[in-house]
């Protein structure tokens, strides 16, 4: 398969923050490429820096505490790390745009829904280097046809409705209106459905894949729910403790799993399609990432490691075509008593 | 060992300055037999967490009985409720907030004895490391503050302070939903053993179908205040009946691969609890509903032959 030309590249990026504790090393060599069209998932427990790596993206992470040590993050060819806050601001919801977990968090509670679209749009036409300047009223039709787009039931009547009038689902269907209302190549989408019950989280995930078809969006999806993941995504890059450790298509992280983190990790959640059988879960804590260890982070708590684990950050190696997985003992079995401790 | 009985948990609000009710509980009734393990799994607003705290007198009950072991908790006098306390115990979803941040370990889960029992000294610091032992944490424990544990530790820390009493019941109110996977696999795992060992009876309220599924071996779903389906765990999630369950379970993401990316089944939001619809409450969203007779006519529930019981229209004569 000749590689298209990757819409976004993360190369070995690393990044710490300063703090009164220390330096808390986050984000150490992460690597991974987004294609033209693709929807790729980034999971990861708690602390592993996915939301850390997203917001980087965007230059959302304030400068201190924030300091990037190394790496370089191409979006079209273009070094956002060398990036000026302008230059953001003409990227910022035209080019790539952001959702979030907690939508009543991001939308202003004294104004309209339709209001703030009209904003976002016109902010949007600002931005666009020679973009033809729209009037309030065309704004407006525009706005209208986002919320209709969402399938935000009767949206004439909501672009007047205040958020407090609207639920979670109806929220994050006008934050999706707005994030992709200056027709971004990429969205960003961070734990979009965590805050939502599962018949509302169905449809919203129903609409960011139809979105990814009728607008050719890619997707960059940050989830702790592997199920999630797994059914929006084409490829997934599994995270621990600011590490990458695997990345693979969505199919053979589900079936064929090589690092023992993400084994561990699929062995812990329970399966609503399947009676129950023992989970192992994963002994152990994360480490302090004031005084990260030497070598693979995950090696205190892997039933597979060696002292070899412990002297060097191992290699993203290719297992098959493109499965990448950052350990060096990937292609052993687990032992026995690890699969049913 | 527990007996609700068309149980009513109404709240008084005020919308847009007029007097209204939300109805967080409408005539549910359930059972719990010793040493089972039922699961409670609705949405947020479907009332389960209303349940679990009226069973522990923690909310006001408008209509209905709760009886635990024979004993009305609705209508309990003071040493009644005593008698109760010991007798059912509730775990809540964040252990951060369930643990006082100035009180050492020790401290937190010796309370309990503290308030119902005569134990103090050096025996009451042994019961606490005994206790401390069951859920699987070492003395070094018992002089440490709660923000020097992780998530994992804290939440066993709530367990073993529930147990203090050595109650029968345990209501846990989606005691792993604040933890990550890898820790909430180790606490439902201990919560197994523990449930076995020491033949302890669990309300398990969770929005989590995976986890209801892996806990519990009775499980009910409720809708807007009622139970609309209730069973056998393994037959509710394997041959659902109610067109809710059925919305439910289609809607959760599997972590497997191979899936279609789009559901297509449910349509809309959830109804307001304070304007709930006529009929049926699921009617509104119901790919199965029959005009006229299910948004006019409230379903009874309906006994099946297998044993589960089902709110629906469609089950009926």
């Amino acid at each position: 398969m000749s590689a298209p030309e990757p819409i976004l590249s993360m190369r070995d990026y690393r990044l710490v923050f300063d703090t009164f504790d220390g330096i808390y090393q986050a984000l150490d060599g992460v690597g991974f490429d987004l294609n033209p069209g693709e929807s790729l998932g980034i999971v990861g427990e708690t602390g592993c820096g996915k939301s850390i790596t997203a917001k980087s993206i965007l230059g959302l992470l304030p400068s201190p505490p924030a300091r990037v040590l190394s790496g370089e993050i191409l979006y079209r060819g273009q070094d956002l790390l060398k990036a000026s806050e302008r230059d953001f601001r003409r990227l910022r919801g035209t080019e790539i745009a952001m959702i979030f977990q907690d939508p009543m968090t991001y939308l202003n509670p004294v104004f309209t829904v339709g209001e703030q679209l009209v904003d976002a749009i016109l902010a949007h036409q600002r931005a666009k280097p020679g973009g033809e300047r729209m009037n309030k009223a065309a704004a407006k039709r525009h706005a209208i046809q986002m919320l209709a787009k969402v399938h935000l039931p009767n949206p004439e009547r909501q672009f007047t409705s205040y958020p407090h009038e609207l639920s979670g689902g109806m929220r994050q269907r006008v934050l999706i209106a707005m994030s992709l209302s200056g027709a971004p190549r990429l969205l960003i989408a961070d734990e979009p459905t965590t805050a939502l019950d599962v018949t509302i989280q169905a449809q919203i995930l129903d609409l960011i894949a139809e979105l990814i078809d009728d607008l050719n969006l890619s997707v960059l999806m940050i989830s702790h729910d592997l199920g999630v993941v797994a059914k929006v995504c084409d490829r997934v890059i599994v995270m621990y403790a600011g590490h990458v450790v695997e990345d693979a298509p969505v199919d053979q992280l589900f079936n064929d799993p090589r690092h023992p983190y993400t084994r561990g990790l699929l062995a812990s959640i329970p399966h609503p399609g399947r009676p129950p059988t023992s989970l192992s879960g994963i002994p152990g804590t994360l480490p302090n990432l004031y005084d990260p260890p030497r070598g693979c982070r995950f090696a205190a708590r892997c039933p597979l490691a060696v002292p070899a684990c412990t002297t060097a950050v191992p290699e993203k190696r290719h297992l098959s075509g493109n499965h990448l997985v950052a350990c060096i003992r990937a292609d052993e079995d687990l032992p026995a008593e690890a699969a049913d401790a | 060992m527990l007996e609700i009985e068309d149980l009513k948990v109404h709240f008084p609000i005020r919308e847009k300055w007029q007097k209204a009710t939300v109805k967080a509980v409408n005539g549910v009734s359930l059972s719990i037999a010793t040493g089972d393990s039922l699961g409670l799994v609705g949405e947020s607003g479907s009332g389960k967490s209303t349940i679990g705290r009226a069973i522990l007198r923690l909310n006001k009950v408008t209509g209905g009985d709760i009886r635990l072991k024979g004993m009305s908790v609705v209508n309990a006098g003071r040493t009644e409720e005593e008698m109760l306390r010991r007798q059912a115990q509730i775990v809540f979803q964040d252990p951060h907030s369930a643990l006082n941040p100035r009180m050492p370990i020790l401290r937190s889960v010796a309370e309990p004895l503290v308030l119902h029992t005569k134990v103090r000294g050096v025996e009451l610091r042994r019961r606490v490391t005994d206790l401390l032992e069951i859920v699987g944490l070492q003395s070094q424990f018992l002089y440490r503050y709660p923000h020097e544990l992780s998530g994992g530790q804290k939440q066993r820390v709530c367990i073993a302070r529930a147990l203090a009493l050595q109650p029968e019941l345990l209501v846990l109110d989606e005691p792993t939903s604040a933890l990550d996977v890898s820790v909430q696999a180790q606490i439902l795992e201990f919560l197994k053993k523990l449930q076995r060992e020491q033949n302890l009876t669990y309300l398990f309220i969770s929005h989590n179908l995976a986890v209801i599924r892996y806990i519990c071996n009775r499980t009910a779903v409720m809708y807007l205040g009622q139970i609309v389906e209730e069973g056998a765990t393994e037959q509710v999630f394997s041959a659902p009946r109610h067109p809710y369950t059925k919305v439910l379970l289609e809607a959760v993401p599997l972590p497997e691969a191979g899936q279609s990316r789009r559901t297509d089944v449910v349509i809309g939001d959830v109804p307001s609890p304070v304007n709930m619809p006529t009929g049926c409450s699921f009617h509104t969203r119901c790919a199965e509903a029959m005009a006229g007779r299910c948004d006019k006519v409230a379903p009874p529930p309906v006994a099946l032959a297998d044993g589960r019981r089902v709110r629906c229209h469609l089950f009926a004569d």
